[in-house]
């Protein structure tokens, strides 16, 4: 059934499909929306789940790690301030591998405040265990709660995913969205069945203290989950895909990636408008092509590597800095490409929620495309910022 | 009602965790949950209960145990009640959180519960300090103790505020019971734990736990002093049940608090005008809060003189 609905609306539809039984919220801005439809949904009988007005976002998801230690499918949504807040306890639950879904709406985290778009606030909680895919659109940003929960629930993962969408360019904009019936969703999600969980019948310690002489097995284990995932990521893409019509592509998504000469990397929104830029070039005779970076952990170093072989220059769409100079992306990609040739050149652009216009866009191809020629550009560019200029 | 015979030989907090000898917290829990039962969830915040209770690959605990970080003791039994709720079944969310992880970092996420009225036990087990760290001062540490953050010093000496009232903090709440309780008083501390478990809502109990490292006292002692400190009023023994406040146990005539701190290196400091500021508010606080109208002083605000010297036979009693 079509209805056009807020991306935060869509995310909240996505959690009562899921049936999640417990759905811990505090309000923040621009996440609110997905807590206050979910509230409505209880309160109208919609949705049979336990909605717990916590007091702060620390408590959050503490109750959150309580519940899903458990036995419980947990939900919640955070942004910005709130997921800082949140930090001490992200990095408690994925060692515990507690498959908790949290939509974040990405938000500048201050100083200075803001309330608009920024990836600063997931960016700094990308090595504590969670995984993070960050979408497009509204559709997706359903489709990726419904998939969240397999991926996070699945045997051979067992962690908390972050599905991450655009603050108020998704959170507060209505789109046309097609939202799957409960029936097939029940049929493609099982109800959330634990091996281990608080259960008195047969106890269990769950976070007990660890002497130096067990934590590297530990965090073994929890980077083998991570690694792991990007073969179940794969698996529940492809099988998403065959029940509800709509394939993601799986850790990344490509476009126009087979004949490309120069490509873009980008994240959450703004690959909408790079696509209709790469259709523009490419009616121009530029051969550009577009790679989705859609995962961050686990980080689509294979997938990357792939995509990008056959290209002259990589450009990387990064929309939070990281202070050693470039942005987050731009430094995995770097990573990830070592060894091969191409010059990598990064792109910072609709930093603390400014618009990424298609002319923005446009420059980021120009300046990838003359380092693909070997002319000499600057490998950091802050595009449509005040001061030195790109 | 209760008996000390008719709780399980059982225990559910076994043997061969590694507190200290003497350690109140081991025997406020292991008796607590001898009452609660088999059917119980416990949380435990960062605290020795977590390090001498559950060190990988030992554990203690014979019922579920939970533990995440220090400050979230509330918030986390909201959260694993609503799963059970959910799930349908019936078993009791039981923290067992120390004074800093409730009277300080804690204290939010405790109101939080306690506000929503989440039907859970919180149980406070009040050594007065931030034992686990090695002995900080926290917002239970009476007035005057050593700490190693409230040192004494040539300037100052000791903690130089009173302890927080956590009592009135919590039943502020307008929870359905709060009580607090001492290992030296068993049937009460029985009787008050079964009660607590047959109310439904939140519960907060307040466990008077003395800490042998952190009070400088002899590890044969930890019942004596729960007694000399009920006695003399720094510990009150009452229960607080839908607003009613009741005094469970009522001291005779009030001993000084000399004899009480006297049995502590962490009070052998204090100046005689420091044990009668304290002595004072051990008054003031008792004709506050916990003395019924009309009913006679059992507390004189100046306590008698010739108690007032610290005697060599106090130091050879109770060790440096």
């Amino acid at each position: 059934m079509k209805k056009v609905i807020t991306g935060d609306h869509a995310v909240a539809l996505g959690a009562k499909l899921c049936r999640v039984d417990v759905v811990p919220a505090y309000p923040i801005t621009p996440q609110t929306l997905i807590i206050e439809h979910i509230a409505d949904f209880v309160n109208d009988g919609e949705m049979d789940a336990k909605f717990l007005t916590m007091e702060s976002e620390h408590s959050v998801m503490s109750a959150a790690a309580a519940a899903s230690a458990a036995g419980a499918r947990v939900f919640t949504a955070t942004s910005s301030q709130g997921l800082a807040f949140m930090y001490e306890m992200l990095y408690a639950t994925a060692p515990m591998r507690l498959p908790i879904v949290m939509a974040n709406a990405n938000r500048t985290l201050a100083a200075p405040p803001g309330i608009w778009c920024e990836y600063n606030d997931s960016m700094g909680v990308r090595d504590s265990g969670w995984l993070q895919v960050y979408v497009e659109d509204n559709q997706e940003a359903l489709d990726m709660v419904i998939q969240s929960f397999r991926i996070a629930e699945d045997k051979r993962v067992l962690l908390p995913v972050m599905p991450c969408l655009d603050g108020f360019v998704l959170t507060h904009t209505v789109e046309p969205v097609d939202v799957p019936q409960q029936e097939d969703v029940d049929s493609f999600l099982s109800p959330y069945a634990p091996d281990i969980m608080l259960d008195p019948a047969r106890p269990t310690m769950i976070g007990i203290f660890m002497p130096a002489e067990y934590i590297m097995e530990l965090r073994r284990q929890t980077m083998g989950a991570v690694e792991s995932a990007k073969k179940v990521i794969g698996e529940i893409n492809d099988e998403f895909a065959k029940v509800f019509g709509r394939n993601y592509g799986g850790m990344i998504d490509t476009y126009m990636m087979e004949d490309a000469e120069v490509a873009l990397v980008t994240m959450g929104t703004v690959t909408s408008t790079s696509r209709e830029v790469v259709d523009e070039l490419r009616k121009v005779g530029k051969k550009v092509g577009l790679v989705k970076l859609r995962f961050f952990r686990p980080f689509p170093v294979d997938e990357l590597r792939k995509a990008l072989s056959g290209v002259s220059a990589v450009g990387v769409f990064d929309r939070s800095i990281s202070y050693h100079g470039g942005g987050p992306a731009f430094n995995e990609i770097q990573s990830a490409l070592y060894g091969m040739t191409m010059p990598v050149v990064n792109h910072l652009a609709g930093i603390g929620g400014r618009d990424v216009t298609r002319e923005q866009i446009i420059k980021m191809f120009e300046i990838t495309i003359k380092a693909g020629k070997g002319e000499k550009v600057n490998t950091i560019n802050w595009h449509n910022t005040r001061g030195e200029t790109v | 009602m209760i008996t000390i015979k008719d709780l399980p030989d059982e225990n559910l907090f076994t043997a061969g965790h590694t507190a200290c000898p003497g350690c109140g917290v081991a025997m406020s829990i292991r008796n607590a949950i001898r009452v609660l039962g088999k059917d119980t969830s416990v949380y435990v915040p960062a605290s020795c209960a977590v390090v001498f209770g559950t060190t990988f690959p030992y554990g203690a605990w014979k019922v579920p145990f939970f533990h995440t970080a220090f400050e979230n003791t509330g918030a986390c039994l909201t959260g694993m009640q609503a799963a059970f709720e959910k799930k349908g079944k019936k078993v009791t969310a039981v923290g067992f959180a120390g004074d800093g992880g409730t009277y300080d970092i804690g204290l939010q996420s405790m109101s939080g519960a306690a506000e929503r009225n989440d039907d859970v036990i919180y149980i406070c087990l009040d050594n007065e300090a931030y034992m686990n760290t090695g002995i900080q001062r926290s917002g239970g540490t009476p007035f005057g103790a050593w700490t190693t953050t409230t040192p004494v010093g040539t300037k100052v000496q000791g903690n130089r505020r009173f302890k927080k009232n956590l009592g009135e903090i919590v039943t502020a709440h307008e929870i359905p019971y709060y009580a607090t309780l001492s290992i030296g008083h068993p049937l009460d501390f029985i009787r008050k734990v079964e009660k607590a478990k047959n109310i439904k809502g939140f519960r907060f109990l307040h466990m008077f736990t003395p800490c042998i490292p952190g009070w400088k006292m002899d590890p044969a002692k930890t019942v004596e002093v729960t007694k000399r400190a009920v006695e003399s009023g720094m510990w009150t023994l009452y229960e607080v049940e839908n607003g009613e406040k009741k005094i469970t146990y009522k001291p005779g005539k009030m001993k000084s608090v000399r004899d009480y701190l006297m049995m502590q290196g962490r009070f052998r400091h204090m100046s005689d005008e420091d044990i009668k500021k304290l002595q004072m508010w051990v008054c003031k606080k008792w004709n506050l809060y916990y003395k019924e109208k009309g009913s006679p002083e059992i507390c004189e605000i100046a306590p008698p003189e010739e108690h007032h010297a610290v005697t060599e036979e106090h130091r050879e009693m109770h060790g440096p």
